[in-house]
């Protein structure tokens, strides 16, 4: 339950969620997938789930990651063993909606377009939908307590590799 | 039935048989059409849908048979029908929600209305307005029908056929598919998650694909990396007796290093996970069988991988694309532990499953990789010549030869 509503989150606050969430962004687009893990503290929990999903309820999406450590394997995976045609991506985010949850969390909704370029040149939009995230601040640090991107389409092309 | 005859396809199989697929067939026109015919309106049963999908009644929701749009329905008795999803007034959509819940099924054309059987009960302006226009005096209803499909269910799963010579759902699984299936489905069983991918192949490259044990742990190193399965793991390859349907299985427990692996690229990494509750499982059953991955001709594989149960449907959306859905389904009676390791474990498969994300891909390799060399052909002589069991070893592609000779049957070559 939000606490304080989003005309309670200062402009300063507002602009280092602002910058957070570009940071996350850009390390996936910039293909430090290594640092993406640390966004995230040590249990949080990173889902990717199609929209009709999220909103029946059902527990099982695209891809899940309980924990950093899941993440560092996923990272590893598609470093060392998963094959897959190249391909990079653009993220472009949206404004959030900041609130303050009772338990102190932020509950940030932001909307995304991802850009997906395949290594024979091709551009398309991969994937568009809302990132859905607890924020949490430790050590002076903000850290993704939860992160649920919720994809628009329950349809991918191809195949799901790189975080989103 | 009035069916649009596609024109026939000469095509000289290779002298070989089933060791050898001629490129051509996953390119050609003709023979996509050719296959809307003789394969998706042949005597096989087609998966449509679950039955947890349309639980009450009134509930319908969309499948297809090949490119046929298909809507599923349960009428008021309970009862399950299946029609072709095309008005039999000017063929638009019917349906166009992918499920819903009505009393009757209304065009949103010209509002004609079928009920949950697809029978047509009325047409708007029938009688014309003001005494102007309207059908002619001999119209009747009762002679237009959303085009019937005729429909089974087996352990939840509903099927659908629009030959009248495709026998009796138990007849045409065998009785080895069907105790597989009768094993994994029998108990109530619900939806945990769904979606979708768009592989850019002929749908039969993915038909190869699930039947194809010998790339497995090839391709898909995480499953090496990890130990989860590997091909000296017990396991065999078992077909029915008609060759059409298979069921790999492995037993985890079984695993003996073998030499072989001591060179595959994808047996070299250190196989400590961060997060290594990924792979916790609990014994369901007590054959000793981790690992199995069922299909069922032509379009149908059902899996059971540790405790992660899914069923996987297969569609052509044109010539070189396909859309393959995964259904992740759970036991009504599963706890919230259960449906945990459920839950993680499906990170393994799907369209970012780490276990099966390369088969995204990898067929579209191959689609690519044929162009321009449709008078090829492929060579499958892996695990011998022939179309049989292959209990002690899952590097054969028996399946696939399996797969060609029904489909060479049914097509005429």
């Amino acid at each position: 339950m939000d606490q304080i509503g989003p005309a309670a989150i200062g402009a300063a606050l507002r602009e280092r969620v602002e910058d957070f969430l570009a940071e996350i962004a850009f390390a996936l687009d910039d293909d430090r997938l290594e640092d993406w893990p640390g966004f995230f503290t040590e249990d949080a929990a990173y889902r990717i789930v199609p929209r009709d999903g999220y909103e029946a309820g059902r527990p099982i999406g695209i891809l899940l990651c309980e924990g950093r450590g899941m993440m560092q394997d996923r990272v590893l995976a598609l470093r060392t063993a998963n094959i897959f045609e190249p391909h990079s991506y653009c993220h472009l985010l949206g404004r959030p909606r900041i609130a303050r949850a009772a338990d102190g969390a932020l509950t940030v909704r932001s909307s995304f377009v991802l850009y997906r370029t395949m290594q024979g040149g091709g551009t398309e939009v991969f994937a568009a939908g809302k990132y859905v995230d607890r924020i949490v601040e430790r050590d002076g640090a903000l850290l993704l307590a939860g992160r649920d991107v919720v994809v628009e389409s329950r349809r991918v092309d191809i195949l799901v590799v790189l975080p989103i | 039935m009035s069916v649009a005859l596609a024109p026939e396809v000469s095509l000289r199989w290779p002298a070989a048989g089933v060791t050898r697929v001629p490129f051509r067939v996953f390119s050609d026109p003709a023979i996509h059409a050719l296959e809307q015919q003789r394969i998706f309106r042949g005597p096989l049963w087609h998966f449509l849908c679950l039955e947890i999908d349309i639980p009450n009644p009134g509930d319908w929701r969309l499948g297809t048979i090949g490119e046929t749009p298909i809507v599923v329905t349960r009428d008021a008795h309970g009862t399950i029908h299946a029609m072709v999803n095309r008005c039999a007034h000017k063929g638009a959509l019917v349906c166009l929600q992918e499920r819903g819940n009505a009393e009757a099924l209304t065009c949103v054309y010209h509002s004609w209305t079928y009920d949950l059987a697809g029978q047509c009960q009325s047409v708007a302006f029938r009688h014309g307005l003001r005494g102007k226009g309207g059908m002619p005096e001999d119209f009747d209803p009762a002679q237009h029908r959303l085009e019937p499909v005729r429909t089974t269910t087996f352990c939840g799963l509903v099927f659908g056929t629009f030959s009248d010579a495709t026998p009796d759902i138990e007849t045409f699984l065998g009785p080895g598919a069907a105790g597989v299936i009768r094993r994994n489905l029998s108990r109530p069983h619900k939806l945990l998650g769904m979606h979708s991918q768009i592989i850019h192949n002929n749908w039969k490259l993915y038909a190869e694909n699930v039947r194809d044990s010998y790339h497995a742990t090839l391709l898909h190193t995480f499953y090496t990396t990890f130990k989860i399965n590997r091909l000296d793991m017990d396991g065999g390859m078992i077909l029915s007796d008609d060759g059409r349907h298979s069921l790999s299985y492995a037993k985890r427990a079984q695993l003996r290093e073998s030499a072989e692996y001591a060179n595959v690229h994808s047996a070299q990494y250190e196989s400590g996970l961060h997060g290594p509750h990924l792979l916790d499982a609990f014994t369901e059953f007590d054959d000793g069988i981790t690992h199995m991955i069922q299909t069922v001709f032509p379009t149908l594989t059902i899996q059971h991988t540790l405790n992660s149960l899914a069923v996987r449907f297969f569609t052509p959306r044109g010539i070189d694309q396909t859309e393959l859905f995964w259904m992740y389904l759970g036991y009504a009676d599963d706890d919230a532990e259960r449906t945990a390791m459920r839950v993680r474990q499906a990170n393994l498969t799907g369209a970012a499953g780490l276990v099966s994300l390369e088969d995204g891909c990898i067929n579209e390799f191959v689609q690519r990789g044929t162009r321009g060399s449709e008078d090829r052909e492929a060579f499958l002589e892996m695990g011998g010549r022939d179309v049989a069991s292959s209990d002690g070893s899952r590097a054969t592609e028996t399946a696939i030869r399996g797969f060609w000779q029904n489909y060479r049957g049914l097509m005429g070559w």
